[in-house]
């Protein structure tokens, strides 16, 4: 077979400010950092043979299954539980009363979650109780005979009813280090910006725009469910076999409510299907592990779909008030913004989120002065958490409305006048930390904008309309009437890693050992494969600075330090940044075993600057002066390290000022869209981002990870929104027939031209890329349907009713 | 219930099969064979895409009674059957699907990232479509792949030289969240590119 | 639960009769979601996969007799001459793999409003043949099959053999509104067909009032106004004034609700702008047809 074109990867850029990285080490050695190797478990994957969290299997497995409250806010008055105990194959029924251990709660940052409903549940879909038996359907029969007595309570669902002198607090007793600096305590978190003075400036505007957003509740959609399996151990421990994205930040969650020491808590990862922030609190673990010690059998447990929507967080539905200024040549003068984040029942990573929203607030700009407050609500509305961009997306789909209209009312071309007023490297954010790498917010722009343009009525053909290619598909709703196109831009910067002060590290064990005559390497690190290719790089990173062709990655656990979470575009950077270090300091002690051992034959060991290329010890000037299986003969070097980045400090609570962030992340797209303007109907013709990845450690990962985000970014635009009745705070379209996201056909060419420019703060330059795709997105869609439509159009997402006036 | 069909060209016999069980249970829960994914369990996702007979159909919502002495092919069955196509048009044969239930634990801990050297798709027994999705890119988490793999093979079969709006159709009932569906279209014209210059 | 599998249709009337609460399951498109998710626990689940008869159609002189359980996925390839705004309905049934299961049959079962078969079938005139054991088989006019939010005229002991759908004379059209490119239940639906033969029109329209409804003062509107002006003999194009009328008596044939999927504001004002639109390819379509056997004439 020969081997046909794979289509080009990308567009390699040129580099404007900044430069790429140059790499020395390990640059001859195939299959290192910068190409394209492919996924070390894609074989896996194609064969059906990857275990993922909900395959797992162990003979006498029980089920498990959680009941859960069918209201959002009430008194539990009592349950009975005697008839489900009475099924037969149950094996046990838990509720609150029967935890084990004095903690009873689990939080990321806040522990207000309790592991089951105790006197009172807060939100619709809470757990209440849970059941253990030999199928999943007696197990469901049963957790359906358990009778739960509820006194309904007045349900909390905006700022308004959150914030009323005599609303019910969602947490009476608030212990956590927020409480002190929010006016209510229905409020988890408040985070001001104020820098220079908005007031003042927004004198000297010529112009002034004003907008009222609203974001609605985005859903994660992993397709792979909720899932795992808890097996009981002799030790009286328990080992948990689990889809995540932080293995040791849910240990630390799950032991103490075991009444465990958390080295009786073994946890391995499980194959994860997908993640996007929705695995990074818990779900299912403990109540797995409390069913299997109770039982002393195996429990798995697997959620369906309708209970996927009640068992993760969800990105936080968002109220944004903006005011923009600008002089009549376009420059910014200020920004004043209030964002209203909903967080629903408990906490999870509403302050984070909080945190960015606030900190990103008037994005990739320059603007010297703001004022700027973000705050995140408790109310009995679903819990609300981390997601993919969490804060910094809702944030830029207001802002990036305001810098059209702002642009229409100078009277400037949109991109132009972002570009005008487009951050870069030495900008100084509202947080007062100046931006220290690359940021070629202005370029992004200029590239996406220099990209040739989709053709126009691709759905005409010989044989009239091609309906898959106009808006409303398969269909059938047009053959070309009501079809306007449109186009629209926007940039976004999110930030990279966790912010504000928090201890950001991950954890590299590397060895390296003759096997089977060939030098081996082998990376172990806790960190949750969930897609993004973190196995690939890691091989590639191995390589590189080993100069070994052969890489085993062990599979994640927690028998090694912990890794982070595969959240905030950081693992490619911490965790890489890791194993990187790991590998060179293996690479010092096997030099240091080579000039023990050859030293004394050439002199270079001792003068020379070494490298290990293709299996060899080699000189910088490409003289081989060893074999790395001579130098190792059996001999097996192993290193475990923690890395950190930079550290980061917390944002002053009042001014906002600190050297929040460790870096940023910056994309920008173009959007293409035709409208069906009588029916409403979207079809996105196309989607083009630029985006600066710092070093492309592996260009076909980066591209699909741009692709992806970007297609989460349409979903947000134009289809994709948890409904809750704002009467009983119900979720109103738990189920893929109502909670839509874009299918094959809903999603457009994505183009991608990616710049390196290296951010020498970084392993390799690179920058964390996960998100920033799916910022600018959304906006640059909505963008395109109001250059189509002409409408305003504060509200993403946006239905037909919006584009026809019948909302 | 018992119930008694073909699952890639092996027999099986699946018992005490509860009523409402779907066939997407019992090839994962059953008969070991756990490829076929259960993302919606409501026809919405197409990640359990099995052929039933020749057709692909979502095994979530096939009651495993209706079953009984039908041929299905999973995802695990792909390769051979891909294999045993391109030997003889129209053959459908026997392959030698896992006999165990489940992935065991042994399995589960064994679990390595396989594949020595860089490019860790050679040498392995893939059906072309199953090669083009990891060399185009087109697997991230892959929870979405078993179903897309199978809905695109038959396309293939189908229709050799598809179009990209071809492709889109018959790949509308299986979502993916990774991917934003480019690597995936990269993939499918891959794959038929490769076909097309071995005929 | 009990799976009872009847190897034959009399099998399956004898079994449905003994027991009335049985759920029928061909495609299992609508019934095994279900049961997926716990909303439906019947104590008998009826198998019809293994009437083999209920999988075949027959194109008669007048009429198609479409069993049962002919997949969408056959009505589109084999029978878009025929059947085409059926054919056209099934083409946007959810997905391919839900087109090579589900069948008319279960449309009809289910009897949703948002069924995607009911406003093809309005438009192109269907009568369901449905059959007990006890009473033997009779034929229930498609206007009053759909008795109620997912309710229809079969009596419990009854199963559906069979449609027989008019074969089509004149261009039939259907549209289906939904959030999505594909893969997505109707926010409304809207069937047309021209009967050249008795130059009337008939329309359908799915998920804008309880039940899937023809647009009948819209198309005696129609009928009438295309008598009067000669259309059908001059094959005019169709004077915008009324096309709009139509559009407006569609819309106005709707009694829709504000739900997840869409407000009821936006279902009468989409079915006003598909009817306009079916109208016009239809129409288009017709006049095309006639130009073209005129000029071969």
């Amino acid at each position: 077979m020969s081997s046909p074109k794979l289509p080009p990867a990308f567009a390699q850029g040129g580099a404007p400010t900044g430069a790429p990285t140059r790499i020395t080490q390990g640059s001859k050695t195939k299959g290192g950092i910068g190409e394209s190797t492919l996924r070390p478990d894609g074989i896996l994957k194609v064969t059906g043979e990857f275990a993922y969290s909900s395959d797992m299997w162990h003979e006498d497995m029980l089920w498990g299954q959680i009941l859960r409250s069918t209201v959002a806010h009430a008194e539990i008055l009592s349950i009975d539980t005697a008839e489900a105990l009475a099924t037969p194959g149950v094996y046990a029924v838990m509720t609150y009363d029967d935890l084990p251990a004095e903690v009873k709660h689990y939080g990321l940052e806040i522990q207000d979650t309790p592991v089951l409903a105790h006197g009172r549940v807060r939100h619709h879909g809470e757990p209440v109780a849970i059941v253990a038996a030999d199928h999943p359907e007696t197990a469901r029969r049963a957790a359906a005979k358990i009778k739960v007595e509820y006194r309904e309570l007045p349900v909390i669902t905006d700022e308004a009813s959150a914030t009323a002198p005599d609303a019910i607090l969602l947490h009476e007793g608030r212990t956590d280090h927020h409480v002190g600096h929010v006016p209510h305590p229905n409020i988890v978190h408040r985070q001001p910006i104020v820098r220079g003075d908005a007031e003042q400036a927004a004198a000297r505007a010529d112009f002034v725009v004003k907008g009222e957003y609203h974001f609605g509740m985005q859903d994660q959609a992993f397709l792979g469910p909720e899932s795992g399996l808890a097996v009981p151990e002799e030790d009286g421990g328990v080992h948990l076999y689990i889809a995540t994205q932080w293995l040791h930040s849910d240990l630390r969650q799950i032991a103490p409510v075991l009444g465990l020491p958390e080295d009786k808590v073994r946890m391995t990862l499980a194959g994860v299907g997908g993640a996007f922030g929705g695995r990074e609190d818990l779900s299912m673990q403990i109540h797995a592990c409390l069913l299997a010690l109770r039982t002393g059998k195996p429990v798995k447990i697997v959620y369906n779909r309708f209970e996927s929507f009640f068992g993760h967080v969800h990105r936080h539905p968002a109220k944004l008030y903006y005011e923009h200024g600008a002089t009549k040549d376009g420059k910014l003068t200020h920004v004043k913004c209030r964002i209203v984040l909903d967080g629903g029942a408990y906490a999870s990573a509403s302050p984070a989120v909080v945190g960015n929203a606030a900190s990103l607030g008037v994005g990739p700009y320059v603007v010297d002065d703001v004022d700027i407050e973000a705050v995140a609500l408790y109310t009995n509305n679903p819990p609300c958490g981390a997601m993919r961009g969490f804060g910094a997306v809702q944030a830029c789909f207001a802002y990036e409305a305001q810098m059209d209209r702002l642009a229409d009312a100078v009277g400037m071309d949109r991109v132009e006048f972002r570009q005008l007023n487009a951050m870069s490297q030495g900008t100084v954010m509202p947080t007062g930390q100046p931006v220290d790498s690359p940021a070629p917010v202005a370029e992004l722009l200029r590239r996406v904008k220099a990209m040739p343009m989709p053709p126009e009525r691709q759905w005409e053909s010989s044989e009239g309309a091609d309906v898959r290619q106009l808006p409303g598909g398969l269909s059938n709703t047009t053959h070309g009437e009501g079809v306007v196109r449109g186009v629209g831009y926007a940039v976004g910067i999110k930030n990279v890693g966790f912010s504000e002060g928090f201890d950001d590290y991950s954890t590299a064990r590397v060895r390296v050992e003759v096997v089977a005559g060939e030098p081996v390497a082998t990376v172990h690190t806790a960190m949750a494969e969930v897609g993004q290719g973190g196995v690939t790089v890691h091989a590639q990173i191995a390589r590189t600075e080993l100069g070994v062709a052969r890489v085993t990655i062990h599979p994640a656990d927690t028998q090694v330090g912990s890794a982070g979470s595969t959240s905030a575009s950081r693992q490619t950077y911490v965790t890489g940044g890791a194993v990187k270090n790991a590998c060179e300091l293996v690479r010092e002690k096997v030099l240091d075993i080579g000039r023990r051992r050859f030293g004394s034959y050439h002199p270079a060991w001792a003068s020379a600057e070494l490298l290990l290329e293709g299996g060899k010890v080699v000189t910088d000037g490409g003289e081989v002066l060893a074999d790395l299986v001579d130098v190792l003969e059996d001999e097996a070097v192993e290193v475990e390290r923690e890395w950190r980045h930079r550290p980061t400090e917390p944002f002053d609570l009042r001014t906002g000022q600190g050297n929040g962030h460790v870096q940023y992340s910056f994309a920008a797209h173009r959007a293409v869209v035709e409208v069906d303007t009588e029916l409403g109907l979207v079809k996105v013709i196309e989607l083009a981002c630029a985006q600066d990845v710092g070093k492309a450690l592996n260009p076909l990962s980066v591209v699909g990870q741009i692709q992806g985000g970007t297609t989460q970014g349409l979903g947000i635009a134009v289809m994709e929104e948890i409904v809750v009745d704002p009467v009983t705070a119900k979720v109103r379209n738990p189920s893929f027939t109502d909670y839509l996201i874009p299918t094959i056909l809903d999603t457009p060419v994505i183009p991608v031209d990616v710049l390196e420019l290296a951010d020498d703060h970084a392993p390799y330059g690179l920058r964390g890329i996960g998100e920033a795709p799916t910022l600018s997105s959304t906006p640059a869609v909505l963008a395109a349907i109001r250059n189509a439509t002409g409408l305003e159009l504060n509200r993403t997402p946006v239905r037909p009713e919006h584009l026809t006036g019948t909302a | 219930m018992r119930v008694n069909f073909t699952v890639n060209g092996r027999p099986q016999e699946a018992d005490d099969v509860w009523e409402g069980e779907s066939l997407l249970y019992v090839l994962r829960e059953r008969l070991g064979l756990p490829g076929s994914k259960n993302a919606c369990e409501q026809g919405e996702c197409g990640s359990c895409t099995v052929r039933l007979d020749g057709v692909p159909v979502c095994s979530c919502l096939v009651a495993a009674g209706q079953v009984e002495g039908r041929e299905v092919v999973t995802v695990e069955g792909l390769a051979d059957f891909a294999r045993q196509r391109a030997r003889s048009e129209g053959t459908r044969g026997s392959s030698g699907g896992p006999g165990a239930s489940g992935t065991s634990l042994d399995e589960a801990r064994a679990w390595q990232a396989r594949g020595a050297g860089p490019h860790t798709g050679e040498g392995a027994e893939l059906s072309p479509v199953q090669q083009a999705f990891i060399d185009a890119g087109a697997v991230q988490c892959g929870f979405c792949t078993p179903g897309l793999l199978v809905a695109a093979d038959e396309m293939l079969e189908r229709n050799p030289s598809p179009s990209d709006a071809d492709i889109r159709e018959a790949l509308s009932g299986n979502l993916c969240r990774c991917t934003g569906y480019e690597k995936i279209m990269d993939a499918v014209r891959l794959a038929a590119a490769r076909q097309s210059e071995e005929v | 639960m009990d799976f009872l599998r009847p190897a034959s249709w009399e099998e399956a009337l004898a079994a449905k009769a003994e027991h009335p609460t049985a759920v029928p399951i061909a495609g299992g498109t609508d019934v095994m979601v279900e049961i997926n998710f716990d909303h439906r626990r019947p104590e008998y689940l009826l198998d019809l996969n293994r009437v083999g008869e209920l999988h075949e159609w027959e194109a008669g002189e007048d009429s198609v007799r479409l069993g049962a359980s002919v997949p969408y996925a056959k009505i589109m390839e084999h029978l878009r001459a025929e059947l085409p705004g059926l054919a056209l309905a099934s083409h946007t049934v959810a997905s391919p793999q839900i087109r090579n299961r589900g069948g008319v049959g279960g449309n009809l079962g289910t009897a949703s409003p948002a069924g995607d078969a009911h406003p093809a079938l309005l438009a192109a005139g269907a009568e369901v043949e449905a059959e007990s054991a006890a009473r033997g088989a009779r034929r229930i006019p498609i206007d009053d099959f759909y008795t109620g939010v997912k309710r229809n005229a079969l009596a419990p002991d009854e199963l559906i053999r069979a449609v027989h759908v008019k074969k089509a004379d004149g261009p039939q059209q259907y549209s289906k509104v939904g959030t999505r490119n594909a893969m997505v239940i109707a926010v409304c639906a809207f069937g047309l067909a021209l009967h050249p033969e008795t130059r009337t029109v008939r329309t359908g329209i799915g998920s804008a009032a309880p039940t899937p409804v023809r647009a009948r003062a819209a198309e005696e509107f129609l009928n009438a106004a295309l008598q009067e002006g000669g259309f059908w003999d001059n094959g005019k194009v169709i004077t915008p004034s009324v096309a709009k009328q139509f559009a407006q008596l569609c819309s106005a044939a709707c009694n829709p609700i504000d739900d997840v999927r869409g407000t009821a504001g936006y279902r009468r004002h989409a079915v006003g702008v598909m009817a306009r639109r079916t109208l016009t390819w239809t129409w288009e379509s017709y006049r095309g047809a006639r130009n073209a056997s005129k000029g071969a004439a």
